[in-house]
């Protein structure tokens, strides 16, 4: 006897999309000076969900001009007592309109419901909660007697958290003093331009935060912007590269959040039933579109088979399909683009030798999609364990001591993150103080919190986002 | 005629003096170049003062490999024992505090008792930063109040290699005002001295080789800063870079190069007469976040 799934569907009626986007400058919304425009689609279905205006260079002066005049005028001038208070209020109506946000931010990206109302939504409204109470702090912060503000941010944020990573930027930077231009990616603008709106029902003064849709030509323009005073950047490595050649020289503020290629440890000892969670969090939450994912898993050798079998039964279970139905493990791929990257990555695995597994299940004929991945037999070598796929791909290595586990996971440029599974606490804190990662899970994956600072070690970029560490990404001290 | 170096003239007690050849420090060890090359160095009022290495590309190249082997050890090092180690440095200077006063007067041509201060200065900066050691991770670590039952906590490490181009100027004191904040967190350091100035540089790894810093941790090149700061700038096995001793219009394309492995770079003109802030301590940390799970 089988049980199956009726299916649990989200209403998507609490959203009104409109036809067409605006840029929001100023504390307006307004059409692009440069008169052009993009469509963004729901990854899952193909379907066109609105147009979107993109911003030229001659925009970009508009709004960071805007921002410069916010920061010189009420925002600057503003008491940090005050300033707390419109975070406070962006982060209740952030709340209020949870399923709203939830239901826009699977629509445009594609990841389940249950990830964006558990996950994104709620840690984005807590992000702006817990900068608020810094804003008439900050002196304490640990940065000097009186630290102040940048100036003018410009933020460029990806794809894969829109509006969690729009958060991120957007109240570290406000909090601190600083008025924002953030771009959000290509692919997913809506919850950033939601948010402009949730923006200015807050009455936050214009020119404060303005919302630059656009693609990479948008972002180079931002960077490019002499009125900027700092740049923060979320995205690939290559791109974050780039960007660090272009600011050089300029004396400008620079924090990258880059890419990574997570080492996931779990050692005999550890506990299995937990660790194929972790495993599972750690590598398919959100379609593995996570820059710190678990992408490698270090398996020590005596539990190395019965893992993976306890994985790939676990894996069985998984639901692909519907982002918008409430059982749903695993959504689309957010982009036609990625999925391509993704599948050659995958290709590239199984012609270098290593064994593809995935679990039968049927992909829906529309949309971008990609099925749950592992493989096993891979070697250090291997395009998969070294290049980060950012899709739901597991490469299975083993170990057989915790200094070869040690060496493995940290044989990257990257160190973003890195998880260890053990009962053993002395272990553990070993592993921690060896691992080159920003970001150490003991026995869990994949948490989240804007009192805990995120980013990474050597080429998974610097600066930190979170706690009392972030602050310091926007303060000049 | 060559010209003579100082002192080569047979003074009137009939002894001739013995000089000081003055090499790099790379991994403990006082070679010369491997390019057989040398430079003159000469006193602030043009006096020929001594033939220094001219460090090559391939000198810069093994001083980084020496740090790299070096840094692990270092780093796992105690705090407090980084911090006696840094201490034993300042003792050290302050037993041969008449030859570095020699040395700075000579360099930057101060008088000897602007000399005397400089080095009593650059000793006591060396003390400041030997007790930061143990005390830094506890003023820049954090505990996390996360919502969840988790334990969190972030603690400062060190970023690796760093290379760090000393001040033009100030040969001892700005010179140990960069170096300790690197090492003394767990860093191991190339060092591009003073390229008009490097004696003082070479005395202080004199110093650095009699005084328990161990070998690697600390690296010093003498040469041309022009020729070193691309190779360290684009090395992909250095992690951080302070250019801030590096000539403004030579910055940029040393941060471009940087950028290769996105390594932190600084620049920080400080006074270094002033007590120095937290700057240079915070650049060249990484700070690592650790969840876990709270239960029974």
């Amino acid at each position: 006897m089988s049980f199956t799934y009726a299916p649990a569907p989200e209403s998507r009626e609490i959203v009104t999309l409109q036809p067409s986007y605006d840029l929001f400058v100023n504390g307006d919304f307004v059409p692009a000076l440069s008169g052009r425009s993009f469509s963004t689609t729901n990854p899952a279905t193909e379907e066109p969900l609105a147009d979107v205006a993109s911003a030229g260079p001659e925009d970009v002066d508009r709004a960071v001009a805007a921002a410069r005049a916010a920061f010189e005028g009420p925002w600057g001038k503003m008491r940090g007592s005050e300033r707390a208070k419109f975070l406070f209020r962006i982060a209740r109506v952030l709340q209020e309109r949870a399923r709203e946000f939830a239901v826009l931010e699977t629509l445009d990206n594609g990841k389940p419901i249950r990830e964006s109302r558990d996950v994104d939504v709620p840690l984005a409204a807590a992000h702006f909660f817990y900068h608020a109470g810094w804003a008439d702090k900050l002196e304490h912060a640990g940065l000097g007697p009186a630290p102040r503000p940048l100036g003018v941010a410009g933020q460029i944020i990806p794809w894969n958290f829109p509006l969690l990573m729009a958060a991120w930027k957007l109240a570290p930077a406000l909090a601190a003093g600083n008025t924002c231009v953030l771009k959000p990616a290509e692919t997913t603008p809506l919850s950033a331009l939601l948010l402009a709106r949730v923006c200015q029902e807050a009455d936050l003064p214009p020119g404060v935060v303005n919302v630059l849709t656009g693609a990479g030509d948008t972002g180079a323009a931002l960077v490019a912007h002499r009125g900027v005073d700092k740049i923060a950047f979320t995205g690939s490595t290559e791109v974050g590269r780039e960007i660090a050649r272009a600011v050089a020289g300029t004396g400008r503020r620079l924090t990258l959040e880059l890419g990574g290629k997570g080492a996931n440890i779990v050692f005999e000892d550890a506990p299995i039933d937990q660790a194929v969670e972790g495993i599972v969090n750690g590598i398919f939450f959100n379609q593995g579109h996570v820059c710190c994912a678990g992408s490698r898993l270090l398996a020590q050798e005596p539990i190395a088979e019965p893992l993976l079998e306890r994985l790939r039964q676990r894996l069985d279970t998984l639901r692909l399909g519907d982002p918008l139905d409430k059982n749903t493990d695993i959504g689309a791929i957010n982009s036609k683009d990625q999925l391509d990257k993704i599948r050659a990555l995958a290709d590239s695995g199984e012609k270098e030798g290593a064994g593809r597994w995935s679990p039968p299940c049927r992909l829906p004929a529309r949309g971008y999609w990609f099925p749950p991945t592992i493989f096993t037999n891979v070697s250090q070598s291997h395009r998969i364990a070294k290049e980060e796929i950012f899709g739901p791909v597991l490469s299975v290595l083993t170990f057989r001591t915790p200094a070869e586990a040690v060496a493995k996971a940290n044989n990257t440029p990257y160190g973003l993150s890195a998880g260890i599974w053990t009962e053993k606490g002395s272990r553990i804190l070993w592993m921690a103080q060896q691992l080159e990662a920003g970001v150490v899970w003991a026995n869990t994956f994949n948490r989240f919190d804007p009192a805990s600072p995120f980013g990474g070690y050597q080429e998974s970029g610097f600066g930190r986002e979170g706690g009392r560490h972030g602050l310091e990404a926007y303060l000049d001290a | 005629m060559p010209e003579r170096l100082p002192g080569a003239e047979r003074p009137r007690s009939g002894r001739l003096e013995v000089h000081k050849t003055y090499k790099l420090f790379i991994g403990g060890a006082f070679p010369r170049s491997e390019s057989g090359r040398s430079y003159v160095v000469s006193s602030a009022g043009g006096r020929r003062l001594a033939n220094a290495a001219l460090a090559s590309r391939k000198d810069a190249r093994d001083a980084v490999a020496a740090a790299r082997a070096a840094q692990p050890a270092w780093a796992s090092s105690t705090a407090y024992n980084r911090g006696q180690v840094v201490y034993r440095l300042a003792e050290m200077l302050e037993g041969r505090a008449a030859q570095f006063a020699a040395s700075v007067a000579a360099a930057e041509g101060a008088t000897a008792r602007a000399s005397r201060r400089i080095v009593a200065a650059s000793i006591d900066r060396l003390v400041w930063y030997a007790g930061w050691a143990d005390k830094f991770a506890q003023v820049v670590g954090s505990s996390n109040p996360v919502a969840g039952p988790y334990f969190n906590f972030t603690i400062p490490e060190p970023t690796g290699v760093v290379a760090v181009l000393a001040p033009q100027v100030s040969s001892l004191l700005g010179l140990v005002s960069v170096l300790a904040p690197v090492v003394v967190t767990g860093n191991a350091a190339v060092v591009v001295a003073s390229e008009a100035r490097p004696l003082p540089a070479v005395t202080l790894a004199e110093v650095a080789a009699t005084s328990d810093v161990p070998a690697g941790v600390v690296n010093v090149l003498t040469g041309r800063t022009g020729e070193l700061a691309p190779v360290l700038a684009g090395h992909m096995d250095v992690g951080a870079l302070d250019i801030s001793g590096a000539a403004p219009d030579a910055r940029p394309d040393l941060e471009r190069l940087a950028a290769g492995n996105l390594k932190r770079v600084l620049v920080l003109e400080e006074d270094w007469a002033a007590v120095p802030s937290l700057r240079r301590l915070r650049a060249f940390v990484e700070v690592k976040t650790v969840w876990h799970p709270v239960g029974i």
